[in-house]
């Protein structure tokens, strides 16, 4: 393992393990409207056999932040302007796109969020499963035909050697899902980042498929990243959880530490503002105003124009992030006297 | 007790499965709705929750006619309302409005605000152009935007804001019932809160009822007074909704509140996976129709179809277990 790359002094994780490890990343899209700063100098680090969280509204950045770690974004608007994402020990940003065909499927894969537009509906999915298992491997026919019933039998579905003549159409959409599942897995991936995959799914449907995640990870020990503004998906099933908010990870920490004391304003207002199944409320507290617009950033903090205890060294600088327990970190200025 | 404002009597919605284009013959049928009954009342919320496919949306579109049951009738102050005259239906339509899941969709983006809202008033009422003009900045001010909003079309808003408009629009008419089609589901988590709020808000001051149809139950245990669970085109547990989170008992209710996930790492709740995926409704199961499912199932669950009865005050269940 690489250990050229020192982590952030704030955080100290045993280097060992750490699978993912990403740096002031910042991608920004240069529009006709101005620079849209959509990732903007976004930090974390992920470890084997864990799953993090990212939660945050939509624009505010999360999906590009995946994108960007499979170097995917839309091209040649978006670009990634500064920042390292070290995988297994090499750095994503300094490879040819050549040598990003070798990454992707095989050691960081991608779910996302719909499987209605996800599989080609021309194709059995045998055809596509095959179609991802042979960028890795260079088999005969037969022995593809094989790794694909296996990929399928792992997401468990039933009689697998039969759905591979299946059309997507004649699959119910949990299926579907199941099916995207196995093409992300099929080469083993180091990192599966799922994009909201339950969205499209109702919720019975949608607690057997995260089990089935969960399984699957107990058994490959890969890292997962779980992109969704749900919290009931968080706290179930991840370790670490990242908030974002206009582009920047305001909150990030182990799940429960982050539960039970959230520190930023923005998480203390967005868990209060979700209603809960297990208690009657009279009133929700609400975040009033919007999330800014991201070619547009107010100056300072970027929640300070929505925040109650917003005052001017908010508006004046964006505060650096302050460690509010053990592998919890919040940028705040409210928590530079703690 | 408040009286009931509307009611619907054994509704049933099918619709025809057709093979063929010149020789059109039916070959089956789906069974979106299948015989419901339920009373929504003045001032109150009504929360319809089960998953993609169960019949709700059908349910709230028999509701606001634009369905016609194929047996059934819905009573509006005693009156049925696929029988209402023209004069009648130009009142129903002022009575009984709607807001959609997607304000992006929902909104004629060639129309103005100001002709969204005044567009129900114009079509059913009689009232004159400086009456509508003050009623849209009368609306808008209740739903919090600015009266200089009616001038802008609808890009020019974002997500929340949008379904304020929307429900402006369906205000304008001094509505008795809204239907509310996942009106939350489309936005963002932060912007949520405050449009939950504004109903409750406009409901307590103007005692309109909703129908509140959501597959989210965490929102309809914040919105609704009543809530029923729709399994397939049927109701299988109808109760006040504060009994029924607290006291689930057919066992598919049981399952669905056990499948949301609670919103804190700290809550444990008892997982029931459901084997399988929801049948085709147009062969359904025989006898309850979550017998395939059921962890519970006895024989005679795959051969007697369970009614609806009380159990406790109130509290309804479809099930042979509690026979």
């Amino acid at each position: 393992m690489k250990t050229s790359h020192s982590v952030l002094s704030t955080h100290h994780y045993c280097m060992s393990d750490v699978i993912l490890d990403v740096k002031d990343l910042h991608t920004y899209i240069f529009s006709r409207w101005g620079v849209v700063r959509a990732v903007d100098g976004v930090s974390f680090s992920l470890r084997m056999g864990e799953t993090l969280g990212i939660v945050g509204e939509s624009g505010c950045g999360k999906t590009m932040t995946s994108l960007s770690l499979l170097r995917l974004i839309p091209k040649p608007a978006a670009r990634i302007v500064k920042g390292e994402i070290w995988l297994d020990g090499e750095n994503l940003l300094e490879k040819r796109e050549k040598e990003m065909r070798q990454v992707r499927g095989r050691k960081i894969a991608m779910v996302l969020q719909d499987p209605q537009t996800s599989l080609n509906p021309v194709f059995t999915i045998g055809n596509q499963l095959i179609e991802a298992i042979r960028i890795h491997y260079r088999e005969a026919s037969r022995a593809l035909l094989r790794r694909a019933e296996q990929a399928l039998r792992l997401v468990r579905v039933a009689a697998p050697a039969e759905r591979l003549h299946n059309y997507p159409h004649q699959l119910s959409g949990g299926m579907k899902q199941r099916v995207v599942g196995a093409i992300a897995i099929s080469c083993a991936p180091k990192v599966l980042i799922a994009d909201e995959p339950t969205t499209a799914l109702d919720v019975t449907i949608q607690l057997q498929y995260l089990k089935l995640l969960k399984e699957i990870q107990a058994e490959t020990n890969m890292a997962m990243i779980f992109i969704t503004h749900d919290f009931g998906i968080v706290a179930r099933i991840c370790d670490q959880i990242a908030v974002m908010y206009a582009g920047r990870i305001v909150e990030r920490g182990p799940v429960r530490e982050v539960f039970n004391h959230p520190s930023h304003p923005y998480t203390q207002a967005l868990l209060a503002s979700v209603p809960k199944m297990e208690e009657r409320v009279e009133w929700l507290a609400s975040i009033e105003g919007q999330p800014p617009m991201l070619h547009d950033l107010p100056s300072g903090c970027r929640f300070a124009p929505r925040c109650s205890y917003a005052d001017e060294r908010c508006y004046r600088a964006y505060p650096p992030s302050f460690a509010v327990g053990k592998e919890h970190l919040a940028d705040c200025w409210r928590l530079e006297q703690v | 007790m408040t009286p009931a404002l509307i009611r619907a009597e054994q509704v049933k919605k099918h619709f025809p499965v057709t093979k063929g284009l010149l020789f059109m013959r039916t070959v089956g049928y789906v069974k979106a709705v299948d015989g419901i009954s339920f009373e929504i009342n003045q001032g109150e919320t009504f929360g319809l929750v089960g998953e993609s496919g169960c019949g709700k949306t059908t349910t709230s579109r028999l509701l606001l006619r634009l369905e016609t049951p194929t047996s059934g009738c819905i009573l509006l102050n005693g009156k049925n309302i696929f029988e209402l005259k023209r004069q009648e239906l130009q009142a129903y339509r002022t009575t009984v409005q709607a807001v959609f899941q997607d304000p992006w969709s929902s909104l004629n983006p060639r129309q103005r605000v100001h002709d969204i809202i005044a567009e129900p008033l114009i079509v059913n009422t009689t009232l004159s152009r400086a009456e509508i003009d003050k009623r849209v900045t009368e609306v808008l001010e209740q739903v919090g935007l600015r009266p200089d909003a009616a001038v802008r079309f609808p890009h020019e808003f974002s997500g929340g804001q949008r379904q304020r408009i929307a429900l402006a629009s369906a205000l304008a008419s001094y509505p008795k019932l809204i239907v509310l089609d996942e009106p939350v589901s489309a936005l963002d988590v932060s912007i949520r809160a405050q449009i939950m709020n504004l109903l409750k808000r406009l409901q307590q001051q103007y005692q309109v009822s909703y129908l509140l149809v959501a597959h989210n139950l965490a929102t309809v245990r914040y919105m609704a007074h009543q809530t029923a669970v729709m399994y397939l085109g049927q109701i299988v547990e109808h109760a006040a909704t504060e009994a029924l989170y607290s006291n689930p008992l057919h066992p598919y209710t049981k399952a669905l509140f056990s499948a949301a996930l609670p919103a804190h790492p700290d809550v444990q709740r008892e997982e029931i996976v459901l084997p399988g995926e929801v049948p085709s409704p147009i062969d359904p199961p025989s006898g309850c129709r979550f017998h395939p499912r059921c962890p519970f199932a006895k024989p005679e669950c795959s051969e007697v179809e369970p009614v609806l009865r009380e159990v406790a005050p109130e509290h309804k269940v479809a099930c042979h277990l509690y026979a």
